[in-house]
């Protein structure tokens, strides 16, 4: 039996961890988990764990990366050694360079980097525990930790990833599902106005799965958002 | 958006209500716009996280953290972190660092003497003299009572806090001194200088991380009255 014929979906729907569909895995965001930080968030979406956290805005260096009418967002994703079964290699590799890029765009589409001419804000996105989507949690973790910074956004950002098993398109893969789907579709979205900041694609879909997937990933984003401003509530909901 | 729906029935986030970016405030383009907030899209935006103020046709935005912006004129407490043959690098706890000419420290110095003045880590209590539009700012060391800090410590707050400890005629600043037998001077960067007597010391800087735990009481002087006395043993 190869990959593809691993069936992760059973007749009634539901999938291998009893999830249907459309189900993202549950969310649990806290604020201001690293007291040194300017601005820091975690979040566990499902197995993942991830902890971000956001430092500046502060002089850039080297001067070399200052730009004159513009502050430089400096964004470095990285696993944890530990976060996966294989002991993951630790420091920068080819993978965590794309990732750190594609977030820095992303984030760069909201981020008034306008304010701060010279400077750099430092994020810092750690993967304490990766099962599947750790790209999607630490791009929605980093824009909470910007924004518990008093980092000024035009929007959040909300990064979920939707793609294909046996077939059928489901939202939020996990493990299993990431490793022996057909596709995934990660995309970052702006939860008020609906525009895309980023979108990454692995396999195939159709135009119709395309559509499905898209529709999905929109849908979890506006139910992430809310959770989102419940955990913002929690942490400074009794203020004034 | 915490809440929605003023009774104007204009306006989506009623003032007082925590917003986040991205929050529609309203779709009413007339009010002039404040700290947080822009029009986007014909509604204005809340660009930061905060709590909402509608105030005399202004709407914006008292941010839960935010970073020092130097003005001029503010008294500031910095770091020296580097220096040239006539000018010194002062970290202000500002996103860019501030300089010193040699033409305005309190000392006379020869052209390349900078280092033996005043060397990288000098603790010194200055004035922003001037900001221009990149944020370029340099700083004064003349005028009375600026100086190298040689003694005391130096305590952080966030600089949003900075208003609400020297409101009321440095309300705060006041019952610390009277509690700790201290001297006191609280930087419009948030940095706070304190020189006394170890045990006075103690008292301000356990009173400076209350104010850093409960930065969003609503009654922080009540609340660090209260904690002075604890912290007194009376």
């Amino acid at each position: 039996m190869g990959y593809g014929d691993v069936q992760m979906i059973d007749e009634n729907g539901n999938r291998v961890d009893g999830r249907k569909a459309g189900d993202i895995r549950p969310i649990e965001i806290e604020l201001g988990v690293v007291p040194v930080a300017d601005g820091s968030a975690s979040m566990r979406w499902g197995t993942n764990y991830v902890i971000a956290s956001v430092y500046g805005p502060m002089e850039a260096h080297p001067r070399k990366i200052q730009r004159q009418e513009r502050a430089v967002l400096d964004v470095r994703y990285n696993m944890a050694p530990f976060s996966t079964t294989d002991r993951f290699r630790p420091g920068f590799n080819r993978r965590s360079r794309e990732i750190s890029k594609v977030t820095s765009d992303a984030l760069e589409s909201v981020v008034l980097l306008e304010l701060y001419p010279r400077s750099k804000i430092r994020v810092e996105i750690e993967v304490i525990c990766a099962e599947a989507g750790t790209r999607c949690v630490g791009l929605t973790a980093a824009s909470l930790a910007l924004a518990d910074a008093g980092i000024p956004m035009t929007d959040m950002v909300v990064s979920v990833a939707s793609g294909k098993i046996n077939g059928i398109v489901v939202c939020d893969l996990n493990k299993e599902e990431d490793n022996y789907g057909a596709a995934d579709l990660p995309m970052g979205i702006l939860p008020n106005s609906g525009e895309l900041v980023f979108l990454q694609m692995d396999g195939d879909l159709s135009p119709s799965e395309f559509q499905e997937a898209w529709d999905y990933n929109m849908d979890a984003a506006l139910g992430i958002h809310k959770l989102m401003k419940e955990a913002i509530e929690n942490k400074y909901g009794g203020g004034q | 958006m915490s809440s929605s729906g003023a009774s104007d029935g204009r306006t989506l986030a009623a003032s007082g209500s925590l917003v986040i970016p991205g929050d529609k405030i309203s779709s009413d383009t007339s009010d002039r716009l404040g700290h947080g907030v822009i029009k986007l899209n014909g509604e204005l935006i809340a660009t930061k996280l905060g709590y909402l103020v509608v105030k005399s046709g202004e709407v914006s935005i008292t941010p839960i953290h935010t970073a020092y912006f130097p003005r001029p004129g503010d008294l500031v407490i910095g770091y020296i972190e580097g220096m040239r043959s006539n000018i010194w690098f002062i970290d202000l706890n500002a996103p860019f660092n501030a300089i010193l000419p040699m033409s305005l420290a309190p000392m006379k110095i020869e052209y390349g003497g900078t280092r033996d003045a005043m060397d990288v880590g000098t603790t010194i209590l200055c004035r922003v003299q001037e900001v221009d539009e990149a944020h370029s700012s340099v700083i004064t060391m003349k005028g009375m009572g600026l100086r190298k800090v040689n003694s005391g410590f130096v305590d952080t707050i966030p600089p949003h806090l900075v208003g609400t400890i020297s409101s009321g005629s440095n309300a705060i600043i006041n019952q610390l001194k009277d509690a700790s037998n201290c001297r006191i001077i609280l930087g419009a960067n948030g940095r706070i200088w304190v020189d006394g007597e170890p045990e006075g010391i103690r008292i301000v800087r356990d009173a400076l991380a209350f104010v850093r735990e409960n930065e969003h009481s609503t009654e922080l002087a009540d609340a660090i009255a209260g904690q002075l006395a604890n912290g007194n043993g009376e």
